[in-house]
């Protein structure tokens, strides 16, 4: 623990134009599995390009293991990588792909068959090591590209949307076969996804980018529960954070407020926060996620227990309990205060409703929300 | 129950043969009854006006064994072939790989290397014809200044066939070289990269993957090589007329020269049903055993 076992330093590759990342810096330390979670074109692949040393940097470095391996190609990085393609070699069997880099490396003939046989028993492969690529399911394909990154027995292993590939059943199980394979291996893995659930349920750390940079570095936990920014909070979460004007919750409208739909509560009419209209309520069986319209706020929702007899077009008051409150700075988009440690500026009640005053409407200028909702 | 049925078997039947009729026609004109007419032919004397041709089964193919020339020309096309197919399709691929890396004036050198397919064979030859001329054609301009001596390259024995071989390759590679880059561009680039991590050279990657991969496109550029190492003799016509004394001429002249030079058609068509039997048994060949060996997608 006393060195990180992944280092970037303020990694950069720009393409002219669009793409790329800029002062990316992150460390990572031995056997943690990390995600590089963010939305399409947001340079998540590049980034672990970069680190595979498929790309070069154009500024920065790269330590791994406390060598600096900027300038390494990516054989001789130590390195493993599952594409998103796969990319297995559609003339060569099962076996032959597995092996393909040990052969390359000239490993012993029994030591490549006794790695052989791990692979495939630990990927549950078995029977299937002369067939060729063409000749498996996706899911069969997807796993003789992890027993090609598990053969090699390399302490880093890189997988660009592994699981992009597969239905959403397969996804599930797959997903638990890689968690458990990297346990059990103590492999220290770099995932990069677009999906917020496998980053959030796979992963030691979540890395989130925007636009080429970080927006937030932290534990799958400090993402959901503090995001750094409203960009951060819209794309965490299912159903995401819902994001209230502050001026319609009784603060300054330089601020915008965001609470998890599971910390939002229903409360009669003359204690209510804000009140809501319902756009749609979906039942999940445990329970219902009912969508909510407020002309404030965006992403509203309330997630109730069971059925529930809210039909669309009701009208429901809402209690937003002030410690389940972020604060965010309605220009910038970045977390203002954090409730627990600043009790001093707990936000009033806002007691609009009562006063028989009506929320404030959409078209304030101020209010940087892109919401168009009347 | 048949009866009931009869007249819409019958307009069935008509509409099937319908559909056949252009491939079947065409096929019967132009394929089907030449090869059966030049069979026949070859079975038949050479007629003059005095002997009247008669029938003398297998006597031609025996004339033809006999004939040094036809050894000769068989000889010349089986070097002729030896060296232009290997050559034309190592360069393809040399110029194929080179062309696909990534390096600026990129589609210039596949325009270049393209032109020559895009030339007429005929025009080929003439242009050839300017670098070979003894004295005053380019090689020899370029060898002189080195200090060697005039070459007539196309009117000595020793290196007239060598000089048609060189006109054949250069025209082409550039042709196989687009099959082999199109199927280069087939190959997805992440499984360069998968190789690259796991270590493999560059070589590696070309002999144990890239190679493997073009072998449907290689037995392709194969089969068309061996049937233009028959067929494409246009730049004899320009170069040597097969000669200095039958040293650069190719079977398919030599069965030219019988027919329409000499009107010997029964020997033409003799020649012609072996040339047939050898490329048949070539084909089959290539598409029973090799194709068994080949990966396809």
């Amino acid at each position: 623990m006393s060195q990180a076992f992944l280092n970037l330093e303020n990694v950069t590759r720009q393409w002219e134009g669009q793409g790329g990342v800029a002062g990316i810096s992150l460390s990572l330390n031995e056997g943690a599995f990390l995600s590089i979670l963010g939305p399409s074109g947001c340079g998540k692949s590049t980034l672990l390009r970069l680190i595979a040393g498929l790309e070069q940097p154009q500024d920065g470095r790269i330590h791994m293991r406390g060598r600096d391996v900027t300038d390494l190609p990516a054989s001789k990085r130590d390195l493993s990588m599952v594409f998103q393609s796969y990319a297995l070699f559609p003339h060569l069997s099962v076996a032959e792909n597995i092996l393909f880099g040990l052969k390359v490396r000239r490993v012993s003939r029994p030591d490549r068959e006794r790695r052989l046989h791990e692979a495939v028993a630990l990927t549950g492969l078995s029977g299937l090591e002369t067939r060729k690529p063409s000749e498996l399911s996706g899911g069969q394909r997807q796993r003789v590209a992890l027993a090609r990154a598990v053969v090699a027995d390399r302490p880093l292993c890189l997988m660009d949307e592994p699981l992009s590939n597969l239905d959403a059943k397969l996804r599930n199980s797959v997903r638990r076969d890689i968690r458990a394979l990297q346990r059990r291996l103590g492999l220290t893995v770099v995932y990069v996804t677009h999906d917020q659930g496998e980053a959030m349920s796979l992963s030691d750390r979540v890395v989130l980018m925007r636009k080429g940079r970080i927006e937030q570095f932290g534990t799958p936990a400090e993402l959901y529960a503090r995001p750094a920014s409203t960009f951060a909070a819209e794309f965490i979460g299912e159903p995401p954070m819902a994001l209230i004007r502050g001026d319609a919750l009784g603060t300054s409208s330089d601020l915008t407020v965001g609470a998890r739909p599971e910390h939002i509560e229903l409360a009669p009419a003359n204690k209510a926060d804000l009140t809501a209209r319902v756009l749609d309520a979906e039942f999940l069986g445990s329970e219902t996620l009912l969508s909510l319209e407020h002309p404030g706020a965006k992403g509203l929702a309330l997630i109730l227990p069971g059925d529930t007899p809210y039909a669309p077009g009701d009208t429901v008051g809402l209690c937003i309990p002030a410690q389940h409150r972020l604060l965010f700075d309605t220009q910038s988009g970045k977390i203002e205060k954090e409730p627990q440690q600043n009790p001093a500026t707990r936000i009033r009640q806002n007691t609009a409703p009562r006063d028989g005053q009506t929320a404030p409407t959409a078209t304030e200028p101020t209010f940087d929300l892109q919401r168009t909702d009347p | 129950m048949s009866h009931a049925n009869t007249p819409d078997r019958q307009r069935r039947a008509i509409h099937g043969w319908l559909l056949l009729s252009p491939a079947l026609i065409m096929l019967s004109a132009f394929a089907l009854y030449p090869s059966v007419a030049t069979l026949w032919t070859s079975l038949w004397s050479r007629g003059t006006r005095r002997r009247p041709s008669e029938f003398v089964g297998l006597d031609g193919y025996r004339q033809l064994l006999d004939d040094p020339t036809f050894w000769k020309v068989v000889s010349n096309n089986l070097i002729y072939a030896g060296i232009t197919i290997p050559a034309s399709m190592v360069i393809a691929l040399t110029m194929a790989l080179w062309a696909n890396s990534k390096m600026p004036a990129r589609s210039f050198l596949r325009t270049a290397y393209f032109t020559p397919t895009v030339l007429p064979m005929i025009a080929a030859g003439n242009l050839w014809l300017f670098f070979y001329t003894p004295s005053f054609g380019i090689l020899n301009k370029i060898g002189a200044l080195f200090g060697a001596e005039a070459v007539n390259w196309l009117g000595q024995p020793d290196t007239a066939l060598w000089a048609i071989c060189m006109v054949t390759i250069w025209k082409e590679a550039g042709f196989f070289m687009i099959f082999y880059l199109a199927a280069l561009q087939t190959i997805p680039p992440d499984l360069r990269e998968a190789a690259e991590i796991e270590g493999a050279s560059r070589w590696t990657y070309t002999r144990r993957i890239v190679l493997p991969l073009l072998m449907p496109t290689t037995l392709f550029i194969l089969v068309n090589a061996m049937i233009n190492s028959v067929k494409l003799i246009d730049h004899l016509f320009i170069l040597t007329k097969g000669g200095p004394s039958d040293s650069s001429k190719l079977i398919l002249y030599y069965i030219w020269e019988n027919a329409f030079a000499y009107f010997d058609r029964p020997a033409a068509a003799a020649m012609t049903v072996l040339v047939l039997i050898a490329l048949g048994a070539l084909a089959a060949f290539q598409f029973l055993v090799l194709d068994r060996r080949t990966h396809y997608r």
